[in-house]
C-alpha cells in the first residue's frame, strides 16, 4: 500500500495524459524543465528563460511596472464584477452605488478596492517613469518604449478620470465638470473636444454613457494594446534596465 | 595599413531562395568577442516567484485598504449646487492649482502640453546621454547661464505671484550652486547631479507641491485653508 502524499497526488496528476496534453513538460525540477515551463507557456514566454542575477534586486527597478500592472489586474478583475451591478443612466448609477453599498455581498469593498487601486495604479505609474528617468532607461535602444511608456500614463490617467464619472455624485459631477471646462479653453478644438466627449454642453446623462462606454471598453482595450507592445519591447530591448552601469568588463579574442 | 574595400550588402529580394548567413571579418578587426561575468539565473523559479509574491502583497495591500478605508461618495449629481471648491481628481489638482495663477489656456492646455511634449521628446534629444555633471569641468560661463536661466523662470512665475512654483525653483537653483563646491558628504553627492536630472527633479518637485496644496489647502473660493478644517474626497 502506498502512502498519500501531497507529492505523489501531484505526480500521478502530472503523469496522465490529459494533463501531459496541456502541459507537456515534467515538474520543474530540472533545468531543462525550467527553461520549458516559461519557454512553452504563452504568458510566461515574455520571459526570458534566463535573467540576469542583478535584476532581480529590489534596487534594480523597486518593482513599480510591477506595481503598475498588478493594480490593472485587480481593476479589470474588480471591474468586471462591478460592471454586472452597474447602469450607466441616471438616477439609476447613483442608486446602483447605494445597492453596492447596502444589499450587494461585499459590493462596497468591491468597489472600494477598484478606487484604491485606481489611485495606486496611478501614482505607481508616475513614481515608475521617475525611475525609468533617473536610472536613465530610456537611452537607446529604449527610446521607442519611453514614448509607448508617456502614452500608457495618458491612458492610465484617462481611465481613473472617466471612472470618477460613473458614481454620478457630487464630487463626480463636479470633478469632471472642472476638468472638462478646463480643455474648452484650447484654442480652435477645445469647444468642439468637450461637445464630442460630453455628447452635449453641460455634463448629462449622455456623458455618463460615453464615460461609461470609454472607460470599460475603448480605454482598457487601448491599455491592454500597449501594455503588450510596452512588455514585449523591454524583452527585445534587452530586459530590464536598472541602474546605470559601466561597459562589460574586457574583450577577448577567441 | 593597407585600405579596405567598403562591404557591399546585398539584401536578397527572391522570397523563395532560402537566406544565407555570412560572417565577414575584416581584416583590420579582430574577432572580438565581448565577456562578461555577469551572473545568470533561471526565470523559474528566480523571478516568477517574485513576481507572483509581489502581485500577493499588492492584493492583499488594496484589500486591507478596502476594508479600512471606505471609497467616498457624496450626494446624488445636482447640476444646480456647485459645491466651493468644486475640485478635480487629485491627480488634475495640480493643473487646477495652476488655474488660480494663469489664464485657463494656459493653465489648462499650453503647459500640459508642454510637459507631454518634453516627455516624448527626452529620449530623442540626446538627454543624458554621456551623464556628465552639471559642474564638471565648467567655468564661471556656465555658472552664468544656469543663474540666468533659473533667475527668468523665477521672475516670470513671480509677475503672475506663482509662489507654489516660484519658492521650489529657488530652493532647486540654490541646491544648485551649493553643488559647485566639493566639500561635505551631501555636496559631493549633490556635484554628481547632470543637467536633465535637476531639471526633472525640479518637475517633479514642483508637481507634488502644486498637487498637495490643491488636494490639502484649498477651500471655499480656493482660498487657502488648513487640511484639517475641511473634508478631503479622494
Amino acid at each position: 500500500m502506498t502512502t498519500l502524499s501531497l507529492d505523489s497526488v501531484f505526480r500521478r496528476v502530472r503523469d496522465t495524459g490529459f494533463y501531459r496534453s496541456i502541459v507537456r513538460h515534467g515538474a520543474a525540477s530540472t533545468n531543462r524543465n525550467r527553461s520549458l515551463l516559461v519557454f512553452e507557456n504563452l504568458f510566461l514566454h515574455v520571459h526570458p528563460v534566463k535573467v540576469r542575477a542583478r535584476t532581480l534586486r529590489f534596487t534594480h527597478t523597486y518593482w513599480l511596472g510591477g506595481i503598475a500592472l498588478a493594480c490593472a489586474l485587480v481593476l479589470v478583475a474588480t471591474g468586471v464584477l462591478l460592471m454586472f451591478y452597474y447602469h450607466p443612466s441616471v438616477p439609476q448609477a447613483y442608486r446602483d452605488m447605494k445597492e453596492l453599498e447596502f444589499v450587494v455581498d461585499d459590493g462596497l469593498f468591491l468597489r472600494n478596492m477598484h478606487r484604491w487601486a485606481a489611485h495606486l495604479m496611478v501614482f505607481a505609474t508616475f513614481l515608475h517613469m521617475m525611475r525609468v528617468f533617473f536610472h536613465r532607461a530610456y537611452r537607446p535602444p529604449r527610446q521607442f518604449n519611453w514614448v509607448v511608456g508617456v502614452v500608457l500614463l495618458l491612458v492610465t490617467l484617462l481611465l481613473s478620470y472617466t471612472g470618477y464619472l460613473l458614481p454620478w455624485d457630487q464630487l463626480a459631477f463636479w470633478g469632471v465638470s472642472v476638468g472638462t471646462n478646463m480643455a474648452k479653453t484650447a484654442p480652435l478644438i477645445g469647444e468642439k473636444a468637450r461637445f464630442l466627449l460630453l455628447g452635449g454642453n453641460i455634463v448629462s446623462e449622455n456623458a455618463l454613457l460615453r464615460f461609461y462606454v470609454l472607460h470599460c471598453v475603448v480605454l482598457p482595450v487601448a491599455l491592454l494594446l500597449m501594455l503588450s507592445v510596452h512588455i514585449w519591447r523591454v524583452r527585445k530591448d534587452g530586459g530590464v534596465q536598472g541602474p546605470p552601469e559601466p561597459p562589460p568588463d574586457r574583450e577577448e579574442v577567441r | 595599413m593597407s585600405t579596405v574595400p567598403p562591404i557591399d550588402v546585398v539584401d536578397s529580394v527572391d522570397p523563395v531562395s532560402v537566406p544565407k548567413r555570412i560572417a565577414l571579418v575584416r581584416p583590420d578587426r579582430r574577432p572580438a568577442v565581448r565577456t562578461t561575468e555577469e551572473k545568470y539565473v533561471m526565470t523559474f523559479p528566480n523571478l516568477i516567484v517574485r513576481e507572483v509574491v509581489l502581485f500577493q502583497i499588492v492584493v492583499i495591500g488594496l484589500a486591507l485598504a478596502a476594508i479600512a478605508f471606505d471609497a467616498p461618495l457624496e450626494g446624488i449629481a445636482n447640476p444646480l449646487e456647485t459645491p466651493n471648491p468644486a475640485m478635480a481628481p487629485w491627480y488634475f489638482l495640480g493643473l487646477q492649482e495652476l488655474l488660480h495663477y494663469f489664464p485657463p489656456v494656459v493653465a489648462g492646455v499650453l503647459m500640459p502640453l508642454l510637459v507631454v511634449v518634453a516627455l516624448v521628446v527626452i529620449p530623442y534629444a540626446r538627454i543624458n546621454l554621456t551623464a556628465g555633471p552639471l559642474w564638471q569641468g565648467s567655468g564661471t560661463h556656465r555658472a552664468i547661464v544656469v543663474f540666468v536661466a533659473g533667475g527668468v523662470i523665477v521672475g516670470l512665475f513671480a509677475v503672475f505671484r506663482c509662489w507654489p512654483i516660484v519658492v521650489p525653483t529657488v530652493a532647486v537653483l540654490l541646491a544648485m550652486f551649493a553643488a559647485r563646491g566639493s566639500s561635505g558628504r551631501v555636496r559631493s553627492l549633490l556635484a554628481k547631479v547632470t543637467l536633465p536630472e535637476w531639471i526633472m527633479a525640479w518637475f517633479a518637485i514642483v508637481a507634488t507641491v502644486l498637487t498637495v496644496i490643491g488636494t490639502f489647502f484649498r477651500g471655499p473660493g480656493w482660498s487657502f485653508v488648513w487640511p484639517w478644517t475641511r473634508a478631503v474626497g479622494f
